[in-house]
């Protein structure tokens, strides 16, 4: 490990669908309190890169640190307690559940099936929902449905849902997908406020957006890591141009 | 009293207290003991139904393979009341006297070990409850943990059912075979053949249901209760909050085990003995269909569901015993079909709506009579005593409350 304190080190990471070579031979440093935007076009491994560090789908060779401890190996519900959050692309939410049972039930604890059934939700828990709820929007829809909130909405919500683990590394698949443009600008304000105190990966298409919040931009096609630095730097490269515009 | 009503409203018991009346009330004081005694045996369904609400309707786990608990249940508490019905005196034409006489015809001499926790009434109590419970934990762990849902899972409880029926069927000395088991006399020396036995252990069905239901909504309103929701929704949500999913549905699977296993010792006890065709594939997947007809989103609704189909099954095959089977498709597939909720569907969906929607036309029009009063504020002469009817004037019929 170098000088800096990195939160996530994936070092040599390969992952082959059928000799179809996903992530090749990949190494990627993320630093504590970053945020790191990841481009790239269709099909260059961005999600598949956040399904093996949350677990969902296993590596066939090389390592995941977080924080020193190795994460390929173990169960995804570990891995999320050891404080990774991932976001999906599409809204995942519990449409049938209200805003508000949707922010108790990711409240991280009463984890177990005993837990659970012993759970109660306390003082504590109802702040946290109350300021969660605030900071995504949604503070006046508790009661409502989730299921007919709208689609920026549901995005925030599950973003709100993140929250309340409050996980050390945030991984956001695509969340401004579908968004109309005043909902991108909150959710860009929202992304910075929230990246305090946390890391986080950014997955996104949208340049302009990655431009807002972006300090370090890492650009992946076919499962290899094509650059890395500030935006402009990676707008500049020709090998990034080339892939971007040359297909 | 007020202070019960508003309670029973706060915590949504209405349909339960109604419910309760019914079986505790109603039923018994209105058929005779035979009746009453089927539908004690209906009820045991209904543990089935009910455990299949949070299974199937609640945590989205379809089991076609509930008969087996049930079954387990039924035998654990039949070969408890076998092993007194067959003391050393009454069983004393035996060649070996003193073990179920089946197992004597079967050449048994000896009494198997597997038997012998079950003659005491703690132990066997114990294991109605633990025996389905082991066997629901080792298959769901072992499924579940693998990720093995949906479909898959369905079919390999059918499979299990046809297992265990074979099973059953085939080592006729030590479970008694295909007949089951029977002549089962008394528990602890008190004949439950009787009607007085009957009648208490009716209660004792109607009672352990509702405490079911109660357990069931205590789940239900539990964050457990609502992670199943979730989980039924958003599988991969639910995991990646942390959640260890897997252990969440072997928590549903054995709950619902547990109901029907004390449904099962209940139909034993009330119905006299306990065979393989409560085990196998068809009953299991008649209990679906309790659950399906009752609405397999409510507790209370499944057990009007078992109720209704059961009661069903009784008059048809009694008056159209040629037709009884088509009758009760009939009913199956017009009930899923029209109401997919089912019967608490219904009710949800458009009975209820409709009594608030008359209840506020019902209050409209009052409110507009009354603002017709108000518009009016001369008071109307008020008769003095005599015959109302009398005093109108001709053409205009009166009514009296």
């Amino acid at each position: 490990m170098s000088a800096k304190e990195f939160v996530l080190y994936i070092e040599d990471l390969t992952v082959s669908f059928d000799g179809f070579k996903a992530i090749d031979n990949l190494n990627l440093y993320v630093d504590k309190n970053e945020l790191r935007v990841i481009i790239g076009p269709n099909g260059a491994g961005k999600t598949t890169l956040l399904d093996l560090i949350c677990g969902k789908t296993k590596a066939s060779k090389g390592s995941i640190k977080f924080k020193d401890q190795e994460l390929t190996k173990r169960a995804e519900h570990h891995i999320v307690r050891s404080g990774v959050g991932r976001k999906f692309q599409t809204p995942s939410i519990y449409e049938n559940l209200s805003v508000f049972q949707n922010l108790e039930v990711s409240f991280p604890s009463g984890r177990s099936v005993l837990g659970a059934l012993g759970f109660k939700c306390t003082h504590e828990v109802k702040a946290r929902v109350q300021a969660v709820a605030e900071e995504i929007g949604l503070a006046d829809k508790l009661e409502l449905e989730a299921g007919l909130l709208s689609h920026g909405q549901k995005q925030w919500l599950e973003i709100g849902m993140l929250l309340m683990q409050e996980p050390e590394l945030l991984m956001l698949d695509e969340p401004i997908a579908g968004m109309s443009a005043k909902e991108r600008e909150l959710t860009a304000d929202l992304l910075k406020r929230i990246c305090k105190g946390r890391s986080m990966i950014v997955i996104e298409h949208d340049m302009d957006f990655v431009k807002q919040i972006a300090s370090k931009v890492t650009v992946m096609h076919q499962g290899k890591i094509l650059a890395e630095g500030t935006m402009d730097d990676v707008q500049s490269n020709p090998q990034v141009i080339d892939v971007y515009l040359g297909h | 009293m007020n202070k019960f009503t508003s309670w029973v409203m706060q915590q949504k018991l209405g349909s339960l207290v109604l419910l309760t009346l019914l079986l505790a009330v109603v039923f018994p004081l209105t058929m005779d003991i035979f009746r009453l005694n089927l539908v004690g045996k209906y009820l045991t369904y209904a543990f089935v139904a009910v455990g299949l609400v949070m299974l199937w309707g609640h945590a989205g786990i379809l089991s076609l393979g509930q008969g087996v608990f049930f079954g387990l249940g039924g035998y654990c508490m039949a070969m408890f009341l076998k092993l007194e019905a067959s003391d050393p005196e009454s069983t004393k034409i035996q060649s070996t006297p003193g073990i179920p006489d089946f197992m004597d015809w079967n050449q048994l001499t000896e009494l198997p070990l597997f038997w012998l926790p079950f003659k005491s009434l703690p132990l066997t109590l114990l294991a109605v409850v633990l025996v389905p419970m082991a066997l629901a934990f080792i298959i769901s762990y072992a499924m579940f943990k693998r990720r093995v849902g949906g479909v898959y899972f369905a079919i390999i409880t059918q499979a299990v059912a046809l297992i265990l029926t074979v099973l059953i069927i085939g080592q006729q000395g030590y479970t008694g075979g295909v007949n089951g088991i029977t002549d089962l006399k008394t528990l602890l020396g008190w004949d439950i053949r009787t009607d007085s036995a009957k009648y208490v252990l009716y209660y004792v069905c109607v009672a352990l249901l509702i405490g079911s239901v109660l357990l069931c909504r205590w789940v239900q309103s539990s964050k457990l209760g609502t992670l199943l929701l979730a989980m039924r929704d958003k599988e991969d949500r639910v995991r990646f909050s942390g959640y260890d999913v897997a252990m969440f549905k072997v928590f549903a699977f054995c709950l619902a085990a547990m109901l029907s296993a004390i449904g099962g010792a209940m139909f034993t006890l009330q119905v006299g003995f306990m065979s393989p065709s409560f085990v196998g594939i068809v009953p299991s997947i008649e209990m679906v269909i309790y659950a399906a007809v009752g609405g397999r989103l409510s507790l209370i609704g499944s057990i009007y569901g078992a109720l209704l189909v059961n009661f069903g099954k009784t008059y048809f095959s009694e008056s159209a015993p040629d037709l009884w089977l088509f009758l009760m498709a009939a009913l199956f597939i017009g009930v899923t079909m029209a109401f997919p909720d089912g019967l608490a569907g219904l009710w949800e969906q458009k009975i209820k709506p409709w009594w608030q929607r008359k209840q506020q036309e019902r209050k409209d029009i009052r409110a507009r009579v009354a603002a017709a009063h108000a518009a009016y504020p001369e008071p109307l002469p008020r008769k003095e005593g005599g015959n109302a009817l009398g005093q109108m004037p001709g053409g205009i019929s009166g009514q009296q409350a």
